[in-house]
């Protein structure tokens, strides 16, 4: 398994009392297989990505990733993890300004360290994959809301990860655009053979992916339908 | 300083503003650095190149600091400083103010009596024998004086033997004699202080030893002049330090989403910090260097009409001083990067 929470319990303070975020949530993703994690706004969706990526440790409940139980890792161990095993698309605009789309990939190589003429090898071909390779030295400000976005899907693939962490892709997208990114996310979920979770409270692309989760009020239950593909 | 070269490129106006800002501050301490010295050396200089350790005067009153002005001590003083054990040499120290005339030019000049040993190394001429005198280079200029010269000091008239490395006094320049050549210009029978070399171990009645550098202190207004202007250099230091803390400041909170992301996606605390660091140091080297530069050059044109020393205490410290200084305001803003929150990444909260 590249991603496994078993009995994750979140709670949040809130006021004297605690907001339960996540309430006895397991999930299991598979190398290769593309989750979708939907749910209305609240219902616990992006806690559940923030657990998933060590980003918030769970109040109970055991995560791990890519066989790296994160459970008992330092502050520091799990910087390390996130860089090595786990590969975050955010949403739109979560580019730093002052880099070009190639330095954006660039930057998860300077932070693991690696050689530098081959992590811009690597970048390009990654830029060149998401149909960006002319405008590589190109800063977000002069992308489009897609090409920002495939930006980030290449960024996040840089570091060759296991895991693909997706927040809410086409939050900011036409349905064109939105499914285009979806379509791609699928596409190297299986060229990579990548376990993929991405949150959504978009039903229209979630067609394109082998499973869907939803949650409500912190549980997760039985997903809806998912709207037919136009 | 992947992110910080980068930041550079991109927010230049930003940069090279607060670069202008540090060079500014940097251009105002190397300067009153130069001012500052070259103040100080016009003040103590005379004193400052006496190849002495120590030098004695006249107890001072109660609550009073020694002074050159205030001091007379008994001509066998000498003597009997030089026979207290530690004590290898002892040499007469006078020291009076006057004016020098040669002809139609004028100026005011600080009168030295002493041993010929204590005499700045001679630069034309001849050691001065009694009835004799030496001057500063500096009077050469000012009263166009030159060996051979009769001027005359205080109504009496001397014949020039010699021309000295330039020194002064409290801001004269110096005319250097014999003890008693001194004594007639001064219109005295005692003397003003003793210089000592090796260490007394024992007190004499009526006489105070300070150290050589603490004898500047003894020169009429050296201790307010150099405290009035270092007061203003700390200050300049200080004003440099909060003005590079709260740029950094606000550029960390400006671009705590950019970090965010970086936490998120694995980066270090350890490795943003570095890279916020690089970035201020780059900027103050950078900004340090070029005020540091103009100053030495404007200090350098200066140095003909104003008291000026150009030297490594007076350029390369303050420009350290400065870098540290804005690595310590740097770095007080630092702080926000540690607590920057990777969690802030996600969603729609950025």
């Amino acid at each position: 398994m590249s991603l496994t929470l078993e009995s994750v319990n979140l709670t949040y303070p809130d006021g004297d009392s605690r907001l339960t975020a996540l309430d006895d949530v397991s999930l299991h993703v598979s190398a290769g297989e593309f989750i979708a994690v939907t749910g209305p706004s609240g219902s616990g969706k992006s806690s559940l990505l923030a657990v998933a990526g060590t980003l918030i440790a769970p109040d109970s409940g055991r995560v791990e990733i890519a066989g790296v139980d994160a459970g008992p890792l330092s502050s520091a161990a799990r910087d390390r993890l996130r860089l090595e095993s786990i590969g975050f698309v955010f949403q739109q605009a979560n580019l730093l300004a002052s880099l070009t789309a190639l330095d954006q990939l660039l930057l998860v190589a300077d932070l693991s360290g690696d050689d530098k003429a081959a992590a811009r090898t690597r970048a390009s071909e990654l830029l060149e994959r998401v149909g960006l390779a002319d405008k590589a030295h190109r800063r977000p400000a002069r992308l489009s809301g897609g090409e920002r976005q495939r930006v980030n899907v290449a960024r996040a693939l840089m570091g060759s990860p296991a895991l693909l962490l997706v927040d809410e892709p086409t939050s900011a997208l036409d349905r064109d655009r939105g499914e285009a990114i979806v379509t791609l996310l699928a596409e190297v979920t299986r060229e990579q053979n990548l376990a993929t979770l991405m949150v959504t409270h978009d039903l229209a692309h979630v067609h394109l992916t082998d499973r869907v989760v939803h949650v409500h009020d912190g549980r997760l239950v039985d997903a809806p339908e998912p709207v037919p593909a136009a | 300083m992947f992110i910080a070269i980068r930041d550079l490129r991109f927010a230049r106006g930003r940069f090279a503003l607060i670069g202008a800002v540090i060079a500014l501050m940097t251009f105002l301490v190397v300067m009153l650095s130069g001012l500052t010295a070259g103040l100080g050396s016009a003040s103590i200089s005379a004193v400052r190149d006496l190849p002495v350790d120590s030098i004695a005067f006249a107890k001072p009153a109660a609550g009073q600091a020694v002074s050159f002005t205030g001091s007379a001590l008994p001509a066998d003083t000498v003597g009997q400083l030089a026979a207290v054990p530690g004590v290898t040499a002892a040499h007469p120290l006078g020291v009076a103010t006057t004016q020098l005339e040669n002809g139609d030019a004028a100026a005011a000049v600080t009168v030295i009596g002493t041993d010929p040993g204590l005499l700045p190394p001679l630069t034309a001429g001849r050691t001065p024998a009694a009835g004799q005198i030496a001057v500063a280079g500096a009077l050469t200029k000012d009263a166009h004086v030159h060996v051979g010269d009769t001027v005359t000091l205080g109504g009496t008239r001397f014949t020039v033997s010699a021309t000295v490395e330039d020194t002064s006094f409290s801001h004269m320049p110096t005319v250097y004699t014999s003890v008693d050549t001194w004594r007639q210009i001064a219109h005295t029978d005692t003397i003003t202080a003793v210089g000592l070399t090796g260490t007394p171990t024992h007190d004499v009645p009526g006489v105070t030893v300070v150290s050589k550098s603490a004898a500047f202190g003894a020169v009429g207004g050296y201790s307010a002049e150099q405290g009035s202007l270092n007061l203003i250099r700390l200050l300049l230091v200080a004003v440099s330090v909060l003005v590079v803390g709260s740029f950094f400041t606000v550029w960390t909170m400006q671009r705590a989403g950019d970090l965010a992301v970086v936490r998120a996606i694995g980066g270090s605390r350890r490795y943003l910090l570095r890279d916020a660091l690089g970035q201020a140091l780059l900027i103050m080297v950078l900004g340090a260097g070029v005020g540091a530069g103009l100053a030495a050059v404007l200090g350098l044109l200066a140095a003909n009409v104003v008291p000026f020393t150009l030297s490594a205490a007076t350029l390369a410290l303050p420009m350290v001083v400065m870098i540290v200084a804005g690595l310590v305001g740097a770095a007080a803003s630092t702080r926000r990067i540690s607590t920057i929150d990777p969690l802030t990444a996600l969603g729609a909260s950025r």
